[in-house]
């Protein structure tokens, strides 16, 4: 295990983690970009190490940018879906954490349904845990990758205004986004039907838009979350149709914002949902850079846990 | 007949007759014999001196779960017994969610049998409300109180009909018992983990609103009212449900509640880091909650004070938030913190806080003790209200460990605990 001097050991969320320690993340980030568009894009920062990528629950977009992440780095990853292992017969968290503790690895990456899984790992293993996203609480690498993209955009994050828009309630994206904003300056607005916003959620510092309308007169940039489509069927909300109609973000709705707003999505999109197709296509969406910088600061997160030298500014060179 | 005790020199606390005297009090014949000065005794007599301790009628919890019979590798009637006896509790009532369901005569028959083949503290079974507590068929109530039942619950099962608890109370006055509810509107709380609030909202974990409670025991009262039916009202949390109760009582409704422990002691930022051992329904409410049961315990708004006592394996507790089931051991840490939360605190006088924790809950299931009073079981705990000590969960006598209060730091606790004349248990042995 590896106590990262300026992270500790384990990634669980944003919330622990102080505007010094969020910079610097960001700030390993920018060479590890460059690592991406190289010819080989490899360099040897963890060479040696073993990193399991254990997914309890489906994901494309975050298990793959953590593999690509992993691989550019040179560490031995493993990649382990819930199903087809040990834990689909019924073997508990704490029974995996110890076995996979037993085979003396390095690193763990866990996507979990339950909020809380990453750091329930993280107390019980001497490996280096890092949250790909637990329940309804955090996804740390997403708010990272979230604020990098702002800060490409905007040159800085204090003063910007971000709102945050959809299914707050139970987005692990959104309580990500609102720590890490927040830390570094920036004002939240969160937005969605009432339904869908979190008990007390101005205590976090952030501020309610009632209406759509509200949060695009107001905002510099959106960050639209995805609607689980099971929503409608837990009764938070009628339709997906009357969703569109009430809380989507329309090039309609847009075109009366007093500025040009930056538009941001964690994906997987509906498209016509909560964000229309020439909203997501526009050309002041970034989704694609959003997932371009999901690698790099998965690079970063993953170089500094190791215990990474933080100034360190040419990634090709050997100083892991 | 067991050897008379002679208890020598200590603080007698009887809230049933207002006493508070240094004393002597003499058991004879598993009854209190006198309460007096200089009283002599038999020769063959167990004479303890027991001067600068309280002595004071056993204590009654009217809220435990003892999981025998169906659940024994948690706890049984004996060792949930033996728990409750070095908690200073002379008789705990047994909450009916076993497997198979306490929910017919034979079912209550055999806790007091495993509870007299125990011999340690009293147990008091509650029967079902309704049949497998499923909410729809009355159980036998006559049968289940001739077998030894003292109030009726379907405790973790709230009863969701209201027509089923109209029923309840009506026919449970035909046997002079209480309707014990666990109120939770099950609508609005499927699903939660813990309270609804700014705790739950950072934990990312799914929240219960103080409303769930509300609004069943506004409906428990309405319903009491309705039919001049006992309602005791189980495991109070909520500032609202405090109010709900104080206005019932003020217009004379025959409503009677209780509050646990680590309501009045701890808030939701006991689940922070997910500690499951601070996982349990009703949840940890917010300091306001807190704040107000303890005022309601002080002013009589809330009767007494229960465990709760939910014993659970350490295997379901080292689980995932969401998964581990609810609930924490209550037995032998109840009076310390009672002590040092409430006595200490500034809220409770010591007699006052044994009012809560005997006299008052056997007026209101109707039970023997809570009362030195000549003739009265030779139920009597013996307790050191300045003991200091830290709570060490391997070191109870309930099979489970499953308690957020370890290594915290208490005021007060039980050093004898003496039932229908005997000792069962004494911390110097």
């Amino acid at each position: 295990m590896t106590r990262s001097a300026v992270l500790g050991k384990d990634l669980t969320g944003l919330e622990p983690l102080d505007a010094d320690q969020l910079r610097l993340i960001l700030d390993t980030a920018e060479p590890f970009k460059e690592v991406s568009e190289r010819p080989i894009k490899k360099v040897p920062a963890l060479r040696g190490k073993t990193i399991v990528n254990l997914f309890f629950e489906a994901s494309t977009r975050t298990r793959i940018s953590f593999e690509f992440a992993e691989k550019r780095l040179s560490a031995d990853t493993v990649n382990v879906a819930a199903s087809g292992s040990s834990v689909s017969k019924g073997e508990t968290l704490v029974d995996t954490a110890r076995n996979l503790e037993a085979m003396r690895i390095d690193m763990v990456v866990i996507r979990h349904g339950a909020s809380g899984a990453a750091q329930f790992l993280g107390d019980r293993i001497r490996s280096n845990v890092v949250n790909a996203g637990d329940g309804k609480h955090e996804h740390p690498t997403q708010g990272l990758l979230d604020l990098l993209t702002l800060r490409d955009r905007f040159g800085k994050l204090a003063g910007l205004k971000v709102a945050i828009c959809g299914d707050v309630l139970h987005s692990r994206v959104a309580r990500s986004n609102i720590w890490g904003l927040t830390k570094l300056g920036a004002e939240v607005g969160v937005c969605g039907p009432p339904t869908l916003l979190p008990r007390d959620v101005r205590e976090l510092g952030v501020t309610v838009l009632p209406r759509i309308e509200d949060a695009i007169a107001w905002a510099d940039a959106l960050n639209i979350l995805r609607l689980q489509l099971e929503r409608m069927q837990a009764g938070f909300i009628p339709s997906l149709r009357e969703y569109n109609r009430v809380f989507g973000v329309s090039r309609e709705r847009l075109a009366r914002a007093p500025k040009d707003l930056l538009i941001m999505h964690p994906g997987p999109m509906n498209r016509g949902v909560e964000i229309d197709s020439d909203v997501a296509d526009g050309e002041h969406s970034v989704i694609l850079p959003q997932v371009t910088n999901g690698v790099a600061v998965r690079m970063a997160v993953l170089y500094l846990l190791a215990g990474g030298s933080p100034d360190w500014h040419h990634p090709g060179g050997d100083h892991a | 007949m067991s050897r008379p005790i002679l208890l020598t020199g200590g603080r007698v606390l009887d809230p049933s007759r207002g006493v508070d005297q240094v004393a002597d009090v003499y058991l004879d014949g598993g009854k209190v014999a006198s309460v007096g000065q200089g009283i002599a005794g038999a020769d063959g007599a167990l004479r303890l001196d027991v001067r600068g301790k309280v002595v004071a009628p056993g204590l009654i919890d009217l809220h435990t779960h003892l999981r025998e019979p169906g659940q024994e590798e948690l706890e049984t009637v004996a060792s949930g017994a033996m728990a409750a006896a070095a908690g200073g509790f002379s008789a705990v009532c047994a909450m009916p969610n076993t497997d198979p369901v306490t929910d017919n005569q034979a079912a209550v028959g055999f806790i007091v049998s495993q509870a007299q083949r125990a011999g340690k503290a009293r147990v008091y079974p509650i029967g079902a409300i309704s049949v497998g507590q499923k909410g729809q068929q009355l159980a036998e109530f006559g049968e289940l109180v001739g077998a030894g039942a003292v109030a009726v619950s379907d405790d973790g099962k709230p009863v969701m009909s209201s027509h089923l608890m109209r029923t309840a109370l009506e026919y449970a006055q035909v046997f002079g018992i209480p309707v014990a509810d666990h109120c939770e509107d099950l609508t609005l709380a499927q699903g939660g983990a813990m309270h609804e609030g700014i705790v739950s909202t950072r934990l990312g974990l799914k929240g219960i609103p103080s409303a769930a409670e509300e609004i069943m025991v506004a409906r428990d009262i309405i319903l009491a009212e309705l039919t001049g039916g006992h309602v005791h009202l189980c495991h109070m949390s909520t500032r609202g449900s405090v109010e709900l109760i104080r206005r019932a009582k003020d217009r004379g409704v025959r409503v009677t509640a209780e509050a646990c422990p680590h309501h009045f002691t701890l808030t939701h930022h006991a689940c922070e880091a997910y500690d499951t051992n601070a996982k349990m329904n009703p949840p940890l409410r917010e300091e306001a909650d807190r704040e107000a049961v303890r005022q309601a315990l002080r002013d009589g708004t809330i009767d007494v004070i229960a465990t709760d006592h939910a014993p659970h394996h350490y295997d379901a507790k080292e689980r995932e938030f969401d998964d581990a089931p609810n609930g924490i051991i209550g037995l032998e840490t109840a009076l310390g913190l009672a002590i040092t939360e409430l006595v200490c605190g500034g809220l409770l006088t010591l007699p006052e806080l044994i009012a809560r924790m005997s006299t008052l809950p056997a007026r209101i299931f109707n039970l023997p003790g809570g009362t030195l009073a000549p003739g009265a079981p030779a139920d009597v705990v013996v307790l050191d209200p300045e003991a200091q000590w830290e709570v060490h969960p391997d070191a109870f006598f309930s099979k489970s460990r499953n308690t957020p209060f370890a290594g915290r730091r208490l005021t007060g606790r039980a050093d004898l605990t003496i039932v229908r004349g005997q000792v069962v248990f004494d911390r110097q042995a």
